[in-house]
């Protein structure tokens, strides 16, 4: 068989790539029980001290600006999911003026470096005299996100059959009706698809909020300030809960997914 | 989920519904609409005031005047020339090569995994794992497993593969291999999208019309995932063209791998030199929308956009 080698190749090959995206991972989950001092860098044995007693390095500094992180998350997430589902059902469904205008506008923040986008607002503070604190950033992360949940929800009301509404128009629901009994459950997917991609945006986003911080520290940018001087075992615990936690939302709502399709492929 | 965003930038535009004219879009479409323009609009004019702004007259450091001021442009041009440079050729570069490692991955998942949905799924939780941590830590535990003394560095110094003074960190290869390694999964999901979508009976009739394999990825499988490669390139390309992580000097670079970014921050956080960061930010930007639409047109992928 002069086929088997080329077979195995392409399987092998994506194992090999997917063990590489893995390495930094792992490498921060084994370091988090590593019984380090200051600056986690060389291995000085195996402890569970730090996931015990994450909060108390240096005054819980890492807590509170991981603390300050999901806050920011928590807030621009919301708010940046209302606006963008707005935008996403009023682009699908609705004719108006502008419209293909409006897509590129409102594609032109994902098409611009992030760098410009947080020198950008920070000029505009600069010069209108607002001092950055939280509410900043939860300006800046907001903006951003808006974006990201266009395209997710747009994608999600795209592929709504539009008869399933009119049939509740059909039996005398009123607009509001419509909306919250048919098109808000099935557009629910889509929405939180969204606002996880949007909080995952925000609680990651390093390069915005350094522009837009003031005194203000969030979990990557404790990260960044500490990297010159060493970062606490404490920082890789937090990372690793975080990533953790992620990974069985992702695996619960993929399983429950293929469990629908499955229910749903039997009834057909 | 996260790549839901990434597979909608491929999806074609179905029009199901005849379109209403209603005043309710009006309502849907101006909270969000001018939160945009109040943060994301006129962040951008008042970046390219700020880019002509002069130095006030015996003003303190960071005090300047609105003005015009143009040779702000020729000044940062003529001074960060070789780190404007260097952020687009280390954008190229790890935009190749994230390329290069990510299509057969994704073509893997995307067409020979399809037998296997448990395996499929699985392996896309892998590409996007990533995401789930943090960036910076991600990208510092990449410095130390390159530091001078880990395990990586001495074994290529044992066999000779590297001189005994030589570093791996603070070059132009680490920087490189950074922005590669981070922006793999941006250029995975694209491709697996439109890979997933990709009718295997194209490239079967390929074959059965004698064209050898080879033949049949470049002139069958290439071409159809054309809107994959563009998403995927565009989603590296542009972030890394304006990443100051992976080039900063507490991270995988030093003081000869600055990129824009970095100087941009210098400027604007530090120095307070904020005309020259707006300058800076104005050419990144307009550099990067040139070679966008000239890439978007030439590859005929407007309608991605």
């Amino acid at each position: 068989m002069k086929l088997s080698l080329g077979k195995w190749l392409l399987p092998v090959y994506s194992s090999l790539a997917l063990l590489f995206l893995m390495i930094p991972i792992g490498y921060t989950f084994i370091y988090s029980f590593n019984d380090s001092l200051k600056s986690n860098i060389t291995w000085r044995g195996f402890t569970f001290d730090k996931w015990l007693n994450v909060c108390n390095v240096q005054n819980g500094a890492v807590c509170q600006a991981f603390g300050n992180s999901l806050i920011i998350g928590a807030i621009a997430t919301v708010v940046a999911t209302t606006l963008g589902t707005m935008i996403a059902i009023a682009i699908v469904r609705y004719r108006f003026k502008f419209r293909s205008q409006t897509s590129l506008f409102l594609f032109l923040p994902m098409a611009t470096p992030e760098v410009v986008l947080g020198a950008g607002l920070a000029a505009q503070f600069l010069s209108l005299g607002v001092p950055k604190d939280m509410l900043t950033i939860i300006l800046a992360h907001t903006m951003f996100c808006i974006s990201f949940v266009v395209v997710t929800v747009k994608a999600r009301v795209a592929s709504l059959d539009p008869a399933l509404e009119e049939a509740g128009r059909d039996l005398y629901g009123s607009a509001w009706q419509v909306f919250a009994r048919i098109t808000f459950p099935l557009l629910l997917p889509g929405i939180l698809a969204a606002a996880l991609l949007s909080f995952a945006l925000s609680f990651d986003d390093f390069i915005i909020t350094n522009f837009n911080s003031g005194a203000v520290t969030t979990f990557p940018k404790y990260i960044y300030i500490s990297a010159a001087r060493g970062i606490p075992a404490e920082a890789n615990v937090l990372a690793s809960a975080v990533f953790i936690l992620a990974l069985v939302v992702v695996v619960t709502v993929q399983v429950s997914g293929a469990a629908r399709a499955r229910r749903l492929a039997k009834m057909s | 989920m996260a790549f839901a965003a990434f597979s909608s930038t491929t999806a074609p535009s179905t029009d199901p519904v005849a379109r209403r004219r209603s005043p309710v879009a009006l309502f849907l479409l101006l909270p969000g609409i001018l939160y945009l323009v109040l943060f994301f609009l006129t962040p951008l004019v008042s970046l390219l005031l700020t880019s002509f702004q002069a130095p006030r007259e015996f003003g303190d450091i960071g005090q300047y005047d609105y003005a015009f001021r143009w040779q702000n442009y020729v000044e940062v041009v003529t001074t960060y020339w070789p780190h404007i440079v260097r952020s687009f050729s280390y954008a190229l570069a790890a935009t190749f090569f994230a390329l290069l490692i990510s299509y057969p991955l994704a073509y893997f998942i995307g067409v020979k995994a399809r037998k296997w949905p448990l395996l499929q799924s699985l392996m896309l939780v892998l590409v996007i794992a990533p995401f789930f941590i943090s960036f910076l830590l991600r990208t510092l535990a990449w410095k130390q497993l390159f530091a001078d003394e880990s395990f990586v560095v001495q074994s290529l110094k044992a066999l000779s593969l590297l001189g005994p003074e030589a570093h791996v960190t603070g070059t132009a290869f680490s920087v490189i291999f950074g922005l590669t390694y981070n922006f793999i999964p941006f250029m995975t999901l694209p491709l697996y999208t439109t890979l997933e979508r990709l009718d295997v009976r194209y490239l079967e009739a390929g074959s059965d019309l004698y064209a050898s394999p080879f033949q049949v990825f470049q002139k069958v499988t290439i071409p159809l995932s054309m809107p994959g490669i563009v998403a995927g390139t565009l989603l590296t390309f542009i972030p890394a063209a304006g990443d100051y992580i992976n080039a900063g000097r507490d991270f995988l670079g030093g003081t000869g791998t600055q990129m824009m970014g970095n100087v941009i921050e210098a400027n604007f956080l530090v120095l307070q030199n904020y005309p020259s960061a707006a300058a800076l930010s104005i050419i990144l930007m307009t550099v990067i929308l040139v070679i966008v639409s000239i890439y978007v047109k030439r590859s005929g992928t407007e309608e991605l956009l």
